[in-house]
């Protein structure tokens, strides 16, 4: 009998084969879900990048105050001389004159410029004789004229005309993909619109965005002192976070004995690194920024640096003991063997073969700071900073906090240059990844063989 | 002269051995003092981390204090309130961690499933090219700063919504576009930790599945999933734990001020708690004023929220996971 419940148990071939069918299809339907999910998670990586090139680039409408062939005939500033960049400004913005000469020239206090002796306050500067003695308010047109020809180079004078003369101002800025696959469109709305604007093909990523500090003005805006204040605070970050972080994870790999304490910093440091990225800029804002302000000078760039660094210190510290706890136990014991002592074998054996690892895990740690926001939005970076950073205790800006504020503003124009500050960013990224990711297999390599 | 000269050489070997059994007792017992000084260096390095903590535990405590203690609100009053309206003193947590519970919501919504498939597809069905070929993009996908997620979701998630579900249910601002994107960014978290876990699985046990009929897919389902849950479960913790914690995105997509809905609206503007900080702090802000402890006190709760999350995580992976010889 109980051969036979058995047996019913099974099913005759037919079913079994038909269920089979409906097992292996059920298989089949799943996988594509599964691999549908992976080609998903990649149409979004391209999606990404799509946008962020669609908005970079792309036909703009720009009216200006005075049309560029108005001023030379060729359409381009760069064949004028210093004379006649010069007799330009002079026609147009002869009042400015004075303006410029303080901006680019004057060394001493605003407050005391116009009393003093050109002299003295435009020291360094090419003065003509008959002119020292004179104060900044006695000079003439001409004079003024003189000092700028003398004095700025071609393209500080451009960038002068390109500004003040002809001023452009962008009407509407279209997108890659409508440049290029809907120009009808867009000529029928620039005819229609701005019959009076100029139309032409704008990347708003240039050497110019590059190289020109922040500006209100979209157009003029670029990039410089953000940059240089990213590579500033990143500097100050891996200065502290470097040789500290390597030093903990030799203590917890080389010399930690398994006790409470030991077990404790361990465990801490796994916490650590799962602490929200905001958290860590309320620790800098109260700490750094606002009970050691004697010593980090407030919102500075050592304040953003120690922030960060403690921000990337777990993960160093996890990555560098990774790489310590690959390095083989025979050549620790050997060099014990030979009389070295703990720390010239540390120093001279571990630490050279651990280094490959430990550099890789320290440029991905360095690539998170690069592109870390919050805590610098919360430290305070500041808003409007047009002045390149001097030095640790400056205010700064960084390439981050200007992409927040520029795609946080709703006009059009500042999501256009968001988008090129971003082609920047991710270019800076994917190539100190690139470097982690070479390290990583020449380090491989040289373990194999 | 010749003894003397042999007395000396005699004398002098004889101090040569005193000088070295001398030589060995105090290479023996001479105190390695640069030695013990790195030491102690590298152990502050390693005690770093825990003032780390200490003072994060140190500031956010204090701050709340003063902010608990101000005579403007109760722990009661910010525990339970429904109103966050710095202005009229209103401080009640709850429109805040709402909407921070529904972008989180609509993350995981996105990133489990998504992530979970990519990586059984990873691990089980794509062959080992393929598998070092796609690897790399998820780790430039997990790579990406969140400021660009924000700027994506702003740009591209949100119009498309918009003309999805038309332009006046959905606001300019909203939680679900937020939520979503968020979701992409913790994808590849979720989808490496979880391929980790799957690939430690035995190939024994696949094979015994095999071996017995199994399908794939039931082999799948019914041996390796649950052989890797205390992974996946682990995966899935810490993915909510950055989405309870991510700013960027919110602070650019989500919107300003905080918005009770109920029930949740995914499509209004709406400010999470971490929005919030990043909104207050990055204006002009005094620093004794109770809008500035009030940070405090919402970095705390987020504090013990992402605390108890990573903490949970490591104790389900601990406690669940089966180890195989």
């Amino acid at each position: 009998m109980s051969a036979e419940t058995r047996r019913s148990h099974m099913p005759n071939e037919d079913t079994f084969k038909q269920r089979l069918q409906r097992r292996n299809l059920r298989g089949g339907v799943w996988s594509r879900f599964f691999s549908l999910s992976l080609i998903i998670a990649i149409l979004a990586l391209f999606a990404l990048f799509f946008n962020i090139v669609n908005q970079a680039f792309g036909y703009a409408a720009s009216v200006s105050d005075v049309n560029i062939t108005e001023l030379t005939p060729s359409g381009d500033l760069g064949t004028l001389s210093n004379d006649e960049l010069v007799a330009i400004l002079t026609q147009y913005q002869e009042r400015r004159l004075a303006v410029y000469i303080r901006d680019n020239l004057s060394r001493v206090d605003n407050s005391v410029y116009s009393t003093l002796p050109i002299s003295e306050s435009l020291t360094g500067s090419n003065i003509p004789e008959a002119l020292a003695t004179l104060s900044a308010g006695q000079l003439t047109t001409e004079n003024r004229a003189a000092l700028l020809v003398n004095n700025l180079s071609q393209d500080q004078l451009i960038d002068l005309v390109q500004s003040d003369v002809i001023g452009e101002d962008i009407l509407e800025a279209w997108s890659l993909s409508d440049s290029l696959f809907n120009k009808e469109m867009i000529d029928a709305t620039v005819a229609e619109e701005y019959p009076e604007a100029r139309l032409y093909f704008r990347s708003w990523l240039s050497f110019d965005f590059l190289t020109s500090p922040g500006s209100s003005d979209p157009i003029q805006a670029g990039i410089r002192t953000a940059l240089l204040g990213t590579i500033w605070v990143v500097g100050i970050t891996i200065l502290f976070a470097f040789p500290i972080g390597v030093g903990a994870a030799i203590y917890l790999e080389e010399y930690a004995v398994q006790n409470r304490l030991n077990r404790l910093i361990e465990t801490n440091i796994r916490n650590l690194a799962g602490v929200p990225s905001i958290i860590y800029g309320l620790l800098g804002l109260a700490i750094l920024v606002r009970s050691l302000s004697g010593v980090t000078g407030g919102r500075t760039i050592l304040s953003a640096g120690l922030t960060l660094a403690l921000l990337i210190l777990p993960v160093i510290i996890i990555n560098s003991q990774e790489a310590l706890r690959a390095v083989p136990s025979s050549i620790r014991e050997a060099s014990l063997g030979l009389g070295a002592t703990k720390w010239q074998t540390i120093w001279k054996q571990v630490l050279p073969s651990a280094m490959p690892g430990v550099l890789t895990g320290t440029i991905l740690a360095l690539s998170r700071a690069v592109g870390e926001t919050a805590p610098l939005v919360v430290i305070g970076a500041s808003t409007f900073i047009v002045s390149d950073p001097s030095g640790p205790l400056s205010q700064f800006t960084a390439l981050p906090i200007q992409i927040y504020q520029w795609t946080a503003r709703p006009q059009a124009e500042y999501r256009d240059i968001a988008a090129a500050a971003i082609i920047v960013l991710m270019v800076l990224l994917l190539s100190l990844n690139a470097t982690a990711i070479i390290l990583r297999q020449r380090f491989r390599k040289s373990l194999q063989g | 002269m010749q003894s003397q000269i042999e007395a000396g050489r005699e004398s002098g070997i004889i101090n040569d051995a005193v000088a070295t059994r001398r030589a060995q007792t105090t290479l023996f017992k001479k105190p390695h003092l640069g030695e013990d000084a790195i030491r102690a260096f590298l152990f502050f390095c390693g005690l770093l981390s825990i003032f780390t903590t200490i003072g994060i535990l140190f500031v956010l405590g204090q701050e709340s204090l003063l902010f608990f203690t101000s005579g403007v609100v109760d722990i009661g009053e910010f525990i339970s309130g429904i109103k966050w309206q710095p202005q009229v003193g209103e401080f009640g947590i709850l429109p805040l961690l709402q909407s921070t519970l529904m972008t989180s919501f609509m993350a995981m919504l996105v990133a489990l499933p998504l992530g979970l498939g990519a990586a059984i597809y990873l691990a089980e069905y794509a062959p080992p090219r393929v598998r070092s070929g796609f690897k790399p993009i998820l780790e430039v996908l997990a790579g990406i700063p969140t400021v660009v997620y924000g700027y994506f979701a702003l740009t591209f998630m949100t119009p498309l919504l918009r003309s999805i579900f038309g332009q006046d249910a959905v606001q300019i601002y909203n939680t679900a576009s937020a939520g979503l994107v968020m979701g992409i960014m913790i994808l590849p978290t979720i989808a490496s930790m979880s391929e980790d876990a799957l690939s430690a699985v035995p190939r024994a046990l696949r094979e015994a599945s095999y071996g017995l009929g199994a399908t794939k897919f039931e082999t799948i389902t019914k041996v390796i999933l649950p052989a890797a849950l205390s992974g996946i479960l682990a995966a899935t913790i810490i993915g909510i734990s950055r989405a309870v914690g991510e700013t960027m995105i919110v602070a650019l997509a989500a919107g300003a001020g905080s918005n009770f809905t109920f029930p949740p609206n995914f499509f209004v503007a709406a400010e999470t708690m971490t929005g919030h900080i990043a909104r207050i702090s990055g204006g002009d802000i005094s620093y004794d004023s109770i809008d500035y402890n009030s940070l405090f006190a919402i970095g705390l709760t987020l504090f013990f929220i992402t605390f108890g999350l990573n903490l949970l995580s490591q104790w389900i992976s601990r406690r669940f996971r089966e180890v195989y010889q």
